[in-house]
């Protein structure tokens, strides 16, 4: 259905935008094409491309997930909790990322369960999750975590400076890109957001399978938030605060269309890129790191004003073409 | 038109039933009852709050938390014009922070300059962000929440970029001004006042104007408003427009009560709005909700975070309750659509029948 253009239209521009920053920077911004830097970057790239893996997903089908930055949250301060409580990380990691599930259930019962609107409920529990991270937590911090987890968390493959969990990344990136673009599965979320009930009626199930990507994105957020800590070593109810908007930005600029039924994954993973990549250059060449977020917000703005003045420019021509023989007659 | 009927016309065009209009009315009346809940579950913390420590009553404690509330009330009522239409502005916030630091940089420039100027310099500013959202939404049909989550950020590196690190104090703005901060006038702030002077126009407005009206119209269904001859896109704009000029009162109104300005005024702070629309009974899907309930809302959200350590809980529990009162708000407000909807299907069939 959507196959034939899975790099057609809007991606191919965020790719070629990519390719373009990336080879500008290279040449304008010195210390851009150095491996060191690049490792840096990709450490940067993580949080937000594991987020947006499942967020791209739960935006195709029509819903939002607001709450992740807050699941990145809890999580953290739960696993250091925990942590300082005398479990072994052995232990404590895979419990923080089953606690991510269920926060994601929760999102997933009140909006595939109950029918509310997930743009309402996961606000509500951007804030409960966060509330309870400080519960947790307080504003203490905990960062005595056992120097071989951390070092680990940030150690790159052998003779080079990528990191290892770019692997991770990758790997889950591509089961991803499977499910969406190769599986009934992915043809139904594609479906259920161009129409929740014509997919309804094609025999998919909608709530179930909302329930489960919800359960899925509180999962990869929980990742995000082990990763998160063990990277800057220190486990605070604040970490990742604000960045929901960061991951839906980089989604949306990838070519996903909010009203869900739109977008790919290779578009969103070269939007998170184009979007990190530009930040990080600008930062080298000496931009004020608080004014970056003005090119957040103008990439964002036009990628979505962009792709809609290009169709309104084809529709009017197409409309030329059509009256023209009309007035022959 | 589905889940909207806070409004008048709700009761059909042609509908001659009695019965059906009494239904009817009766359906509109449980709207009523939503925003006597925020007001009786507000009572209720104040009763229990006040049981344990009497001063949670006193002038200086009532004048504080109306203090609290009047920015977040002002920013409620713009953000619910919005909702309303079935949109959402999310760049409030940093428009109030915008606003904010353009009324100290106003005062730096001309200490002199009257209380007056700035509320319309502040008003102004944020009316030409609005002008933007509003451009970019109607005109470029683009959807809101995208919008104005990218003018979150441009608006907010715009002030970074204009403040570059600077911090404006209260020293530097003239006392007539810093003073309105916490004047007051029967025990009430003064700044408070301003806020209810916005929701008692607001609240008329959307009551009893035509083009307010239109708002509800749209928010229910673009489309039959659209084929009902509304000009959407005009209606749209003017609320985005709206929206942003309160943000930038609301700014001027913190640089009033805080006197410290820096480029963070008001970070975040477009959740909460949201938030408190929300829990004040607005639709996040549009055509349903008052101003009223929003700013009950507000008021709501407020007291709740100054009477958590007079209850002795943990302040950090804070932001949780709120999260767990926005998930009740909203599944509350399911039960009454879900109920309101049966009484109107039974109005149907009567009718059918008869």
């Amino acid at each position: 259905m959507r196959k034939a253009n899975l790099l057609g239209g809007w991606d191919l521009v965020v790719i070629v935008a990519l390719v373009a920053v990336i080879a500008g920077s290279s040449v304008l911004v010195e210390g851009f094409a150095t491996a060191r830097f690049w490792g840096f970057l990709l450490l940067d790239v993580m949080p937000i491309a594991l987020i947006a893996l499942p967020m791209t997903l739960v935006i195709i089908t029509g819903e939002i997930d607001l709450s992740v930055a807050s699941v990145l949250g809890l999580t953290s301060a739960v696993i250091g909790q925990l942590w300082s409580g005398g479990l072994p990380m052995a232990a404590v990691v895979p419990l923080g990322v089953l606690l991510g599930a269920v926060l994601g259930a929760v999102n997933g019962l009140f909006v595939a369960g109950f029918g509310l609107p997930s743009l309402a409920v996961t606000i509500g529990t951007l804030a409960l999750y966060r509330g309870l991270a400080y519960v947790v937590l307080g504003d203490r911090a905990v960062a005595d975590f056992p120097l071989g987890w951390t070092g680990n968390a940030i150690k790159p493959l052998p003779g080079t400076t990528v990191p290892w969990v770019v692997l991770v990344l990758l790997a889950l990136a591509a089961a991803f890109a499977v499910v969406l673009h190769a599986t009934p599965i992915g043809r139904g979320i594609y479906a259920m957001g161009n129409s929740a009930e014509a997919a309804a009626f094609g025999g998919i199930s909608v709530a179930k399978t909302k329930f489960w990507l919800y359960v899925v994105t509180g999962a990869v957020a929980a990742l995000a938030g082990v990763f998160w800590t063990l990277r800057y070593a220190s486990a605070r109810a604040d970490n990742g605060a604000g960045l929901e908007l960061t991951v839906v930005a980089a989604v949306l600029l990838g070519g996903v269309s909010i009203f869900g039924g739109r977008g790919t994954l290779p578009g969103v993973l070269a939007g998170v890129l184009l979007l990190t990549s530009l930040r990080n250059a600008l930062q080298l060449a000496d931009v004020a790191a608080d004014r970056l977020t003005m090119v957040t917000g103008g990439l964002l703005i036009v990628s979505v004003v962009g792709p809609n003045a290009a169709a309104a420019i084809r529709a009017r021509a197409r409309r030329r073409r059509a009256s023209a023989p009309a007035t022959v007659h | 038109m589905t889940a909207t009927t806070s409004h008048p016309t709700a009761a059909a065009p042609g509908d001659l039933d009695p019965g059906g209009q009494r239904r009817a009315r009766a359906a509109r009346r449980i709207f009523v009852v939503r925003e006597l809940g925020i007001l009786l579950a507000l009572a209720l913390l104040v009763v229990v709050t006040t049981a344990r420590n009497r001063d949670f009553l006193s002038a200086q404690s009532i004048k504080d938390l109306l203090l609290g509330a009047t920015i977040l009330v002002v920013l409620a009522v713009g953000q619910t014009v919005v909702i309303i239409t079935r949109n959402v502005d999310l760049s409030v916030g940093s428009v109030l922070g915008l606003a904010a630091f353009a009324t100290g940089k106003l005062f730096l420039a001309a200490p002199t300059a009257p209380v007056v100027l700035a509320v319309l310099a502040g008003v102004g500013l944020g009316a030409l962000c609005g002008v933007l959202n509003g451009g970019l939404i109607a005109l470029a049909r683009v959807p809101a929440l995208v919008v104005t989550l990218g003018t979150l950020y441009v608006f907010r590196g715009l002030d970074f970029s204009w403040a570059a690190g600077q911090q404006i104090n209260a020293a530097d703005m003239p006392p007539s001004f810093i003073r309105l901060g916490d004047r007051t006038v029967l025990g009430i702030p003064v700044l408070a006042l301003v806020a209810l002077a916005v929701l008692l126009v607001a609240g008329f407005y959307l009551r009893s104007y035509r083009s307010g009206r239109e708002l509800y119209a749209i928010g229910s269904d673009p489309a039959a408003a659209r084929l009902a001859g509304i000009p959407v896109g005009r209606r749209v704009f003017a609320a985005f427009v709206a929206s942003g000029a309160l943000a930038g009162l609301a700014g001027v109104l913190y640089a009033a009560r805080f006197g410290t300005l820096d480029a963070n005024a008001g970070n975040g702070l477009e959740l909460q709005v949201v938030a408190a629309a929300v829990v004040g009974g607005v639709a996040i899907f549009g055509g349903s909700g008052t101003v009223w309930g929003a700013a009950l809302g507000a008021l709501l959200l407020t007291t709740i975070g100054g009477a958590l350590p007079v209850l002795r809980i943990d302040p950090f529990w804070q932001q949780a309750v709120v999260g767990a009162l926005i998930l009740f708000a909203i599944g509350l407000d399911r039960v009454l659509v879900a109920r309101m909807a049966s009484r109107l299907r039974g109005r149907r069939a009567r009718g059918a029948q008869g």
